[in-house]
């Protein structure tokens, strides 16, 4: 499309107030996840447990930032799930390479 | 043929090929950002996992805090290794910088949002001004890292005594400083390499991304995309944007916390 050389005609719309402070509610949660993580990286014995813990937590940071401030919830279900669906694939590679790397450390220590 | 110029898409010869249609209600650019981004989340989860899995291969170190050295022997415990700050040499301060760096990305990605809400509301005053913050956040961001990376390769006052292969394939034992491609003072040659590419790697898509930032700034501040009609170009540079906090959420908890 071409730009025409012509003064703007764009109405520009009020601030949506609502959504607004929906975006300042999505970051005090992502600030609020990453703090916590902070005390239980200084107060929890590392294991399992809190590794498991750290995975979760920033999983559920990513849902926040993919749904809230990249709108794909907003997106038609079809482009959602073909974002979403071949994701799957990364749990079987992390699942292998998990096995690998724990075999590798049985062979070599 | 002057008969059948009716507006895209509508005509019936064009059909659903002819273009000029949104597939998935989405515009072509913004569809094509996000598959671009989902192989890009392939390529970063490579990474990712493959210091997960080399990770694991090595033992964990296990001892008392207060008596960590650096060895080639086990994986370092980050919190041990990232403790520096800048203006406060010799101050024991876990985590504390890396933690500023988490805060200013995730800020610029709220500033990034904002200003795609006021593209929505072809708002030009205040898509430039949170634009400008974006900027100066992703700006600020690359310079923490690249202190960081200065500190890493520089390495501490003490350093470590490693006995490791160097480069010439000879056997030696030595007091190493910092960190490079063959040898590091932190842990195994794996551990320094990973993080050279992997924040590497994601500090060259934040460059990129200050780039297309600045280029969104500027023609959203001459008026190119009020003149254009639309402010979609500030949601598409704002996708990239937010994916490369989201990586970041990634290499904070892999490489900073676990």
């Amino acid at each position: 499309m071409e730009i025409q050389d012509t003064k703007s005609t764009l109405q520009v719309e009020p601030r949506n107030e609502e959504k607004i402070k929906k975006i300042w509610k999505t970051a005090g949660i992502l600030l609020a996840i990453t703090v916590a993580e902070f005390i239980m990286a200084f107060t929890m014995d590392r294991g399992i447990l809190l590794y498991a813990l750290f995975i979760l937590l920033t999983i559920w940071k990513a849902k926040y930032i993919m749904m809230e401030f990249m709108h794909l919830g907003d997106e038609v279900k079809p482009l959602f799930y073909s974002i979403i669906v071949p994701l799957i694939f990364l749990v079987w590679l992390v699942i292998a390479l998990i096995k690998e790397g724990s075999d590798i450390f049985l062979m070599r220590w | 043929m002057s008969a059948h110029s009716t507006a895209i898409g509508v005509s019936s010869k064009r059909g659903v090929w002819g273009g000029g249609n949104e597939p998935l209600k989405a515009s072509y650019g913004k569809l094509m950002m996000w598959f671009f981004l989902l192989s890009d989340i392939f390529t970063f989860a490579a990474f990712l996992i493959s210091y997960l899995a080399i990770r694991v291969s090595y033992p964990a170190y296990a001892g008392a805090a207060d008596t960590f050295t650096g060895s080639n022997e086990y994986w370092p415990v980050p919190e041990l290794v990232f403790e520096a700050v800048p203006f406060l040499h010799g101050v024991h301060a876990p985590l504390v910088f890396v933690g500023i760096m988490t805060f200013i990305l995730i800020a610029s990605s709220v500033t990034m949002v904002l200003a795609v809400e006021a593209g929505h509301r072809n708002d030009r005053s205040d898509v430039v001004k949170w634009m400008l913050w974006t900027l100066l956040g992703g700006i600020t961001f690359l310079s923490c890292q690249a202190w960081e990376w200065s500190h890493f390769i520089h390495g501490t006052d003490g350093g470590s005594v490693l006995t490791y292969v160097n480069s010439l394939g000879q056997n030696v034992t030595e007091t190493v400083f910092g960190a490079n491609l063959v040898v590091n003072e932190y842990g195994p040659a794996a551990f320094a390499q990973l993080f050279f590419f992997i924040t590497g790697f994601h500090g060259f898509h934040v460059t990129v991304g200050v780039f297309l930032l600045f280029l969104c700034f500027y023609q959203a501040a001459v008026g190119v995309y009020d003149k254009r009609g639309h402010y979609e170009m500030v949601e598409k540079i704002g996708l990239y944007w937010h994916f490369v906090d989201l990586v970041w959420v990634f290499v904070f908890t892999l490489f900073y916390l676990i």
